[in-house]
């Protein structure tokens, strides 16, 4: 498998007059899972959604495997159809799923590969199969998302990305809208994928999937990069005192 | 009463009542596409076209159907716009409800969620393919009871045709009235037939709506 590297150097991003993002620089490596931690409206997802440019940033640079994404040269936008073809290699998971409510599982998954990658209608459906089965579903193809559990729903839009064949996936927060029950199975599948060297941006409130699967943690605050390194300088040995913070609160809320 | 007389009249009265029927539903249809592509653009294009946009919808959702009416018809011809009855009043009905149902589109693709669109985005499929595989049918899902309620607003509008000559149901009805003054009887009979016909519109909207929602009543999350 063939797996991207990212580069993001001093990104900048406005809302009006509110900076989500103030001169984040963050590199990706390749066939590697990095995860994005930090207090609710640091700029984790503006970030994130910055890598495949459904959040446009307005300064700065976001190269996959060193091509600009989004502009041609800063300050001049990509055409949608040089966009659209960069985004065909990068897969994305989000918190609500986003499953098309009006397909089954398997027209969700064979969706794009049909529009997007023009495979015929059956080859479509052979590869949308196999991807259902990689993730468990191998029986529930025939669904409708509103005949699917929470955790279901993820697997089928993990799968929808993967039969595009992306070279990297971006999850957002990819298990916080599921029962405590149902995140275990969608963690599972996400760490099949870390081990057959997928590039993996994941954010996420998981401490334990970080601290475990996670090659490096990125800790993100007011729209601030804060820290970035492997999982144990991060979690175990903080530096920053924001970090120190924002980790005990979450080990308060955690323990009982 | 006396509806005896409807013997003489009623084969009038059935004609009448297939126009109003013909084009009530031509100028929905009609009315309806128009109202899809006014909300596309309205959706897609550049800030100055939706401006013009905007005050066609205005203009024609600000002033009486009846008064249109009359000023296409006869102050068409001074534009040289010169159409017989029944084109002028499919076109009529065709202006007066497009700005309702590009009203009721546009709420209904409001509906579909962002980040359903933003999914097919992800992918890399072409905002055209998002519009026709995604927002299209999910907005229509949502649009459904309101286009039904409004192409029933629309079958008592068809009435207007009357005074530009159409003949349908109610031009028929004043034609027996004033030959015959039984007033009461042709507009009760009148009455009786747009029942019908609303009742089975109503009918039939209720079972596709059903039909189409039919995976989507579940939905969760
Ligand atoms: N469309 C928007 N318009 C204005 N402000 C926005 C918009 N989207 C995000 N923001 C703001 O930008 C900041 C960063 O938001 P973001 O969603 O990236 O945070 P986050 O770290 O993902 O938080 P959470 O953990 O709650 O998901 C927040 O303060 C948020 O209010
Ligand atoms: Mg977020």
């Amino acid at each position: 498998m063939q797996a991207s590297q990212v580069e993001i150097r001093k990104v900048n991003k406005f809302y009006g007059p509110f900076q989500a993002l103030k001169n984040v620089d963050l590199t990706i490596p390749p066939g590697k899972v990095t995860c994005l931690i930090g207090p609710s409206g640091s700029g984790k997802s503006t970030l994130l959604r910055c890598i495949n440019f459904l959040e446009e940033y307005d300064a700065g640079e976001v190269r996959i495997d060193g091509q600009l994404i989004g502009y041609d040269a800063p300050g001049r936008k990509m055409s949608g159809r040089k966009l659209r073809e960069m985004r065909r290699s990068i897969g994305m998971v989000f918190q609500q799923f986003n499953l098309w409510p009006h397909m089954t599982a398997l027209e969700n998954v064979a969706e794009g590969l049909i529009r997007v990658r023009g495979l015929s209608k059956r080859d479509a459906q052979a590869r949308a199969e196999d991807a259902l089965r990689k993730v468990g579903l191998g029986d529930k193809m025939a669904n409708h998302p509103s005949r699917l559990s929470g955790g279901q729903q993820q697997r089928v839009a993990i799968a929808r990305a993967i039969a595009m064949e992306p070279r990297l996936m971006l999850f957002d927060e990819p298990t916080s809208a599921l029962d405590p029950e149902l995140v275990g199975e969608v963690l599972t599948v996400m760490k099949t994928l870390a081990a057959e060297g997928m590039t993996m941006v994941v954010v996420t409130h998981e401490m334990g999937f970080a601290a475990h699967v996670a090659d490096q943690v990125a800790f993100m605050d007011a729209g601030e990069l804060i820290a970035a390194g492997d999982p144990a300088s991060i979690l175990h040995q903080p530096q920053d005192a924001r970090i120190q913070s924002f980790l005990r609160t979450y080990h308060e809320r955690n323990s009982f | 009463m006396d509806f005896g007389i409807l013997q003489q009249y009623g084969p009038m009265l059935l004609r009448g009542f297939g126009n109003t029927v013909l084009c009530w539903a031509l100028g929905t249809i009609f009315a309806m596409a128009l109202g899809l592509l006014i909300a596309l653009v309205q959706r897609y294009a550049a800030r100055w076209v939706r401006w013009i946009i905007q005050a066609y919808i205005e203009i024609i959702r600000g002033t009486p159907f009846l008064v249109q009416l009359f000023v296409l018809y006869y102050g068409g011809p001074l534009i040289g716009l010169r159409l017989d009855a029944v084109p002028a009043g499919l076109l009529g009905l065709t202006i007066y409800g497009s700005p309702y149902f590009a009203e009721i589109f546009r709420s209904g693709f409001r509906a579909v969620p962002v980040g359903q669109i933003e999914a097919a985005r992800a992918i890399g499929m072409a905002e055209l393919t998002i519009v026709r595989r995604i927002l299209l049918p999910l907005g229509l899902v949502s649009a459904l009871p309101a286009l039904v309620n409004f192409s029933i607003i629309l079958t008592k509008e068809t009435v207007i045709l009357s005074i530009i000559t159409v003949p349908e149901l109610m031009y028929q009805v004043q034609r027996m009235s004033t030959e015959t003054f039984r007033y009461l009887e042709a507009n009760l009979v009148l009455a009786l037939f747009f029942w019908a016909l609303v009742e089975t519109i109503s009918r039939l909207g209720r079972r596709l709506e059903r039909r189409i929602t039919r995976h989507l009543l579940t939905e969760r999350t």
